[in-house]
């Protein structure tokens, strides 16, 4: 790591990390937090109301596989309901984190360094989110493993043409890189974990989660480059899953689904709701566990100008779509759009253009990019916002399809909401396990952004 | 605690291993199981002595709140018996038992000598008949193994030719029906045959001696020459007794009207295909119920071609019926107003201008005049005598009696006017004459005029003893002594007239389920023969009527055709007295007095459908309601009291007060409320009970059908109807028209015969990514047309696939959701007349059977990810449920919306009476599957191996889909579109075909043949 990585110390911009620390105090403010400061009662309590939810969404779950899927509200002609609007949801979030790991990586953008850790836990956590939603959205999801291409003794294989089946790959292939990608980022400081802890227990568990780290020249060398080839096979995972993703819609027949601007439009939209995320759970953080210092303002201010790009995007989106539908001269297009601005879910879709349009412009305005409380609300909206959209693009778009005979409403269950934020309470749930038991800074990576990381030229 | 755990016992289990031992051995078994539930059921509260101790007993409770049918409402309780059984199963499963089960050891024996006729996986179809108001539907079961499974039309007889009505279809369930009575009752006690034999004995001794004065006969209509001469027999053993007869549908106006005409009762028949300009006077007569809606529409539609002579139709109605729909003029009017319009007609008069017919009325005469001997007056049942007699004269004035209409004698045995005969019985109960009341079949207690307060009468009339024959224990049956389980009329011997009062003996398809009698063999037991069998008392009469010839193979042939030959009473001719009719007193009230009409309803008639799951989810033919009556206002009306469609509000007649939803109602005229008979019901079954509203409680003997001076208040309540369809227009709300039904008029056409794909084109072929299939190498490529034309909306075809393909009832709570499961629907369009106007009291209607279009380029088939939907090489878009993971894409990217998928177990997979009912030719679907129709490819493939079996193909004529079998209207047309002569390839080349929605390049298979009406040129605006 050279001169590229040095910090750069502007004196308009924020600094990437406060000065004053060294490679001790910054290993021990962030180990700390795992080793020795005791767990609150504040983190019980959020803990305790998370974990209760995760509970709830397993019985929902539970009595889902019981009783069928007639329990939520999908019907005919609205096949796909919750379940699919929060698929697209946290997949699209985890997109930030791979965003910030990969992209920016390779862009060398040193900043990163304080907020990728975080961000990939929260890839991995969104993953796991989404990915129960396809499998237990399904008529028969014992029968789920289907989708997969395993050798079947029938000699049944799925049906390759399907966007579905491409999800299943997309997916699948997205989860595996996260998971390893955050895993080879953390072995340097469960290493240090296990050289600061003072405990027989941990030092074990730690260790063996070090795989043998021991810091030498050579593992330095394996280590850098594994985790760039890593950066470069996880970078076009940032843009093909949620293309894929956007392909269950954008192949489908139904008016509002069928366009060509989907791939690019959700992938913006994914990094946009990934930003948002970020910030919601940055921003408590590094007020709960004093690490204002590690993420300054100079990282709140750059996450909020990805999420205005981003928006402008998704906006233009909005606007494609809607001159399409007037331009296309296609009935059923042209009704679409007549639909979203005065169907019955029209409220959802004004709100969904306030959320995710009108409020981010406030980031414009330097003094509200800067301030973390207005920060978190913009998030907070952003994030309603980009559900909104993917609840419009899923029920909207079918529930007046072609034939008017056919069209209905849609009108989620308990056990739909039950199950959406029975999600967001495990995602929670394992936040909080993971700010507890894990590095959420990466120790070694921010040292590398101190002045003494800098190598002298002879 | 219910009466599934009886029947579910081990020992059931266990036969179900072999599948091979079903058939008619079951049945003793499966008897004795349906015998122990109810011998169980009886220790528990489950039967009553008093109202009070019914109402609060936990099983009518349950029954109160179980508004679907077992297993649709399963999973709404939090932990049922069958839920707590699942998740026994499941951690069973997870345990890795399976593998240690051991299955019992049970031999299987084989047939020694296989019985005639029976060839396992054979069906083999009988000649029977139903009947519906005393009119006989003739009909063909399906049987297989001996249980009856499907009901098709008598191809041979002339009132069927094949078609069927959807009470004929529906019956098969109602036979099947686990909450039929399946015992005799006294007291709410379970007793044997025989005790009531002791029991009657006493009471008619006694009668012997007064000759009968205290004996009271109560049937319904009656048309079976058997039971209407042992009834007669039995009236000469007591010549004081007395015969009643009460049906709340009943034909009293059109005998009054006869007789009013005629001074004799006689039945009009009518000859629709002679007809060139027919004119209905509030007649649904292309809609079942009516006597002789199967041939009529078969009639009617075959003058419908536009390339051949097409007939013209002018509807007069009070309320929108399907009849209506296909009107070539249609004219709103009040019931009591089409009085003055026939007047009018009849005379030759002008009408006054407040009817706003009298443009109408000059062009209509004019229509009639030019065609003399062809036209045709038919007038609705529930209009007056009066409009009946005027009819007779119209018809006798334009020249049409001998050519289009004919006169025979009442099909009805006993054809007395029924209001009056119910009348005189109460009272007679009243003054205290009446010492044993016999009431065979009906439900008086629930369907009698409200005036008469029967149920009452009954109650507290203090008959020392009351009987009831009837299929349910209903709430007749509550308020009488005894109650004998009555044989269901494919359980039963008997015999019945057709329309055209040609008589068809009905025979058993299996022995009574619930070892029923028959009325036949009650009234033998009345006049003493207690050991009489319904075959013994048919045939005996028969041969009575046949002492010439050669009796056996007169019988054989009788029972294989389903008709007797020469029974049709001769044409009759009568003269119309030249009277003018004088007005009847309901005529033409005030006309801003509000008009009740009464009618029956379109799907459960008078309620004694209440209890069949498929009539009652099917769409009410208008509405596209299920599971309930509404009260119908047309929207002028709704928007001056500002009633919206839903709010509940209370109708008031009279001083009688009935609360219901509202339901808009395009088309009906303004200051018209019309509302149907059959719901309310307190005792109907699981199914029936509690559905709906009760609109006997505004009948009264005189006006059961059309009342003026009602009272119409909102409550501020709403109520959620269950409606099939989303929104009933072509025109979308943004002011855009998707050109679904295609249609013109018959002068356009014929400017323009390819109008229906002129202005939307369809792609070319070969137009997608993939390589299109070579189909048209292959040997069948199978093909559909619809004929929107001929097609009359009668909803047949609905249930035909229900009943065919093992379609489940999914209940009103998930019809509501949207989640019912119908193959085939109707999608019903209204359509302003004038697009500038925009009058929604007039629309036009259309209706579109849409089943599934078997897509070349289905777009379901490429977004499955397990590929469980697949075309065949014969153009099947075939469906694979074992491999469906339920992901339900296709049916998201469906743009017919014909996909129907199983978000529960909807089906019953318990109820043994519904395992012996289902088609076994067709799989029973489960949980989480999607279904769709498969263009009854089960029907495909038995022919398929007759035909190959006999080194040919398969011919055109032998090969028909369910919903194509019993269309009266012969609107669906199915077969090989490789072979040129078909009929279908005949259809799709006519230049009306057209695809929906073809512009997607689906290219599907089922295709439509655009709508021509033929209205008058005289009254183009």
């Amino acid at each position: 790591m050279d001169e590229q990585y040095k910090m750069t110390v502007d004196a308009e911009r924020a600094p990437v990390i406060e000065p004053g620390y060294t490679f001790g105090t910054v290993t021990e403010k962030i180990s700390a937090i795992v080793l020795t400061r005791p767990a609150s009662n504040g983190w019980f309590v959020g803990f305790g109301i998370a974990f209760m939810l995760t509970m709830m969404m397993l019985y929902a779950i539970g009595y889902l596989f019981l009783k069928g899927i007639g329990i939520w509200g999908v019907t005919i002609p609205i096949g796909w309901g919750f379940a699919i609007v929060n698929f697209v949801w946290w997949i699209g979030i985890g997109h930030a984190g791979t965003l910030i790991s990969a992209i920016l990586l390779l862009l060398r953008q040193s900043w990163r360094n304080s907020i990728n850790r975080f961000a990939e836990a929260m890839t991995l956590f969104a993953v796991a989110c989404a990915g129960i939603f396809p499998a237990i959205h399904v008529g028969r999801p014992w029968l789920a493993y289907w989708l997969f291409p395993y050798p079947s003794t029938m000699g049944v294989w799925p049906q390759f043409r399907s966007p579905l089946m491409w999800d299943v790959f997309a997916v699948s292939t997205y989860a595996t890189i996260s998971a390893l990608f955050w895993f080879m980022g953390l072995i340097p400081d469960f290493a240090t974990l296990r050289d600061r802890s003072d405990k027989p227990a941990l030092r074990m568990i730690y260790g063996m989660l070090s795989m043998g780290w021991r810091g030498s020249a050579r593992h330095w060398h394996r280590y850098e480059t594994a985790y760039l080839l890593l950066a470069g096979l996880a970078t076009p995972l940032v843009l093909s899953v949620h293309t894929v993703v956007s392909f269950d819609f954008a192949v489908g027949i139904v008016p509002g689904w069928h366009t060509t601007i989907f791939p690019p439009y959700f992938v913006a939209g994914a990094i946009y709701s990934g930003f948002a995320m970020v910030l919601m759970l940055a921003i408590p953080i590094r007020k709960i566990y004093g690490l204002e210092d590690f993420i300054t303002e100079l990282h709140l201010q750059n996450a909020a100008k990805v999420m205005l790009a981003t928006g402008l995007i998704v906006a233009y989106g909005y606007g494609i779509e809607a001159f399409m539908g007037w331009y296309s001269g296609d009935r059923y297009d042209a009704f679409t759009l007549w639909n979203r601005l005065h169907g019955p879910y029209a409220v959802l879709y004004g709100a969904l253009l306030i959320c995710n349009i009108f409020i981010p412009q406030v980031l414009w305005i330097r003094r509200l990019r800067t301030s973390p409380v207005a920060l978190f609300f913009a998030s907070g909206v952003i994030l309603v916002g980009m559900w909104l959209e993917r609840f419009i693009i899923v029920v909207v778009s079918l529930h007046r399809d072609f034939l008017t005979s056919s069209w209905g409403m849609y009108y989620p269950t308990r056990w739909d909401w039950m199950t959406y934020i029975g999600t967001i309470g495990m995602f929670l749930a394992a936040i909080f396990l993971f700010v507890r038991l894990l590095p959420m800074i990466s120790i070694f990576e921010m040292r590398t952004l101190l002045p003494e990381a800098e190598v002298k030229a002879e | 605690m219910d009466d599934q755990n009886q029947i579910g016992s081990p020992e059931k289990k266990r036969e179900d291993v072999c599948p091979s031992k079903k058939g008619k051995a079951d049945l003793d078994s499966l008897r004795a199981q349906i015998n122990e539930a109810n011998n169980n059921d009886a220790a528990g509260p489950e039967y009553w002595r008093s109202l009070e101790e019914l109402a609060g007993s936990p099983s009518f409770q349950e029954a109160l709140h179980r508004e679907f049918p077992k297993g649709a409402s399963e999973w709404v309780d939090s932990v049922s018996r069958r839920g707590f059984l699942k998740v026994m199963g499941a951690s069973m499963a997870l345990a890795g038992m399976t593998g240690c089960v051991r299955l019992p050891l049970e031999p299987i024996v084989p047939y020694v000598r296989q019985p005639e006729e029976v060839i396992p996986g054979r069906p083999t179809f009988y000649a029977t008949a139903m009947t519906l108001g005393g009119y006989a539907s003739p009909l063909l079961v399906e049987s297989h193994m001996g249980r009856p499974t499907k009901i098709e039309g008598n191809d041979q007889h002339p009132a069927s030719l094949g078609g069927t009505d959807i009470f004929a279809q529906a019956s098969i369930l109602g036979m099947y029906d686990p909450d039929r009575s399946q015992s005799v009752m006294s007291m709410g006690d379970q007793r044997s045959w025989q005790a009531f034999l002791t029991a009657i004995r006493g009471p008619l001794s006694v009668q012997k001696g007064l000759q009968g004065a205290g004996i009271r006969i109560l049937t319904p209509t009656i048309s079976s020459p058997t039971l209407a001469d042992q009834l007669r027999n039995f009236l000469k053993i007591y010549p004081q007794a007395k015969w009643h007869v009460y049906e709340p549908i009943n034909r009293d106006n059109v005998l009054e009207g006869a007789k009013l005409a005629f001074g004799q009762p006689v039945e009009t028949r009518y000859d629709f295909e002679k007809a060139d300009v027919i004119v209905s006077l509030d007649a649904d007569f292309l809609y079942a119920g009516f006597p002789g809606n199967v041939r009529y529409i078969r009639d009617f539609a075959k003058r419908r071609n536009p390339d051949g002579n097409m007939n013209r139709l002018y509807v007069i109605e009070s309320t929108p019926t399907t009849t209506g729909a296909k009107a070539d003029h249609r004219l709103p009017m009040r019931a009591s107003s089409v009085e003055t319009f026939a007047r009018a007609v009849a005379e030759n008069g002008e009408l006054p201008e407040e009817h706003g017919g009298s443009l109408l009325a000059h062009a209509l005469m004019q229509d009639l005049e030019s065609h003399r001997g062809s036209s045709l007056f038919i007038v609705g049942d529930h209009q007056s005598p009066a409009v009946h007699a005027l009819a007779h004269a119209a018809n006798a004035r334009f020249g049409n009696v001998g050519k289009t209409v004919f006169y025979a004698d009442p099909v009805d045995a006993n054809p007395i006017n029924q209001t009056e005969s119910l009348k005189d019985l109460v009272t007679d109960i009243r003054a205290g004459k009446v010492d044993l009341l016999v009431i065979l079949g009906g439900n008086p207690a629930y369907d009698a005029p409200a005036d008469l307060d029967f149920a009452n009468v009954l109650k507290n009339g203090k008959i020392p003893m009351r009987v009831h024959l009837g299929l349910y224990q209903n709430e007749t049956a509550e308020l009488c002594q005894w109650h004998i389980n009555q044989a269901h009329e494919l359980e039963a011997w008997g015999d019945a007239r057709a329309y055209d009062s040609t008589a068809s003996i009905i025979q058993p398809l299996i022995a009574p389920l619930y070892n029923g009698k028959s009325a036949l063999e009650f009234v033998a037991l009345l006049s003493g023969q207690s050991d009489a069998t319904g075959y013994d008392l048919i045939r005996t009469y028969w041969q009575k009527q046949n002492s010439g010839g050669d009796f056996d193979s007169f019988w054989r042939k009788s029972l294989h055709d389903g008709w007797i030959e020469g029974s049709a009473y001769a044409p009759k001719s009568v003269t119309a007295k030249s009277a003018i009719f004088s007005s009847s007193n309901s005529s033409d009230a005030a006309a801003n007095s509000v008009e009740l009409n009464i009618r029956r309803d379109p799907t459960i008639y008078d309620g004694q459908f209440s209890n069949n799951g498929w009539l009652q989810e099917l769409p009410k033919p208008m509405t596209k309601l299920t599971w309930d009556n509404a009260i119908l206002i047309g929207p002028k009306m709704a928007e001056r009291l500002q009633i919206k469609v839903e709010d509940v509000v209370e109708l008031e007649l009279n001083g009688k007060k009935v609360t219901g939803p509202v339901w808009i109602q395009a088309g009906q005229p303004d200051n018209s409320a019309t509302v149907t008979l059959g719901y309310g019901r307190k005792r109907a079954g699981r199914v029936g009970t509690a559905q709906g509203f009760d609109a006997y409680a505004l009948r009264t003997t005189a006006a059961p059908w059309i009342a003026t001076g009602l009272q119409i208040r909102k409550t501020g309540e709403t109520y959620k109807l269950a409606s099939t369809q989303g929104y009933q227009s072509m025109d979308t709300p943004d002011g855009g028209h998707r050109p679904l039904v295609r249609e013109t008029t018959l002068e356009e056409y014929r400017k323009q015969p390819n109008f229906a794909t002129e202005e939307e084109p369809e792609p070319a072929p070969g137009l997608t990514l993939y390589k299109p299939y070579p189909y048209k190498e292959e040997d069948y490529a199978w093909g559909m047309a619809i004929d929107l034309n001929s097609c009359v909306g009668c909803n047949n075809c609905m249930l035909a696939c229900q009943s065919e393909n093992n379609i489940a009832v999914v209940g009103k709570e998930q019809t509501v959701i949207g989640r019912h499961m119908h193959w085939i629907r109707i999608d019903t369009y209204y359509q302003y007349h004038d697009q500038e106007a925009r009058d929604r009291d007039n629309p036009k209607a259309f209706f579109q059977p849409v089943p599934c279009m078997q897509c070349e380029n289905a777009p379901c088939e490429v977004v499955c990810p397990v590929g469980a939907t697949n075309h065949s090489s014969e153009g099947l878009n075939d469906m694979v449920y074992n491999r469906c993971v339920g992901t339900r894409y296709c049916s998201n990217n469906c743009p017919y919306k014909v996909r129907r998928f199983n978000f529960l177990l909807f089906q019953d997979w318990e109820t043994p009476q519904y395992k012996m009912m289902r088609n076994p030719d067709v799989s029973v679907r489960s949980r989480g599957v999607m279904e769709k129709c498969t263009y009854c490819v089960q029907r495909i493939n038995e022919r398929r191996i007759d035909a190959e079996r006999e080194d040919r193909k398969i011919n055109d004529s032998e090969l028909q889909t369910a919903c194509q079998q019993s269309c009266p209207a012969g609107a669906i047309i199915f077969g090989n579109i490789n072979d040129p002569n078909s009929k279908v390839s005949k259809l799709k080349a006519q230049a009306r075909n057209y695809s929906l929605l073809g512009e997607l390049n689906t290219r599907p298979r089922t295709t439509y043949l655009a709508e021509v009406s033929n209205p008058n040129p005289e009254l183009k605006s």
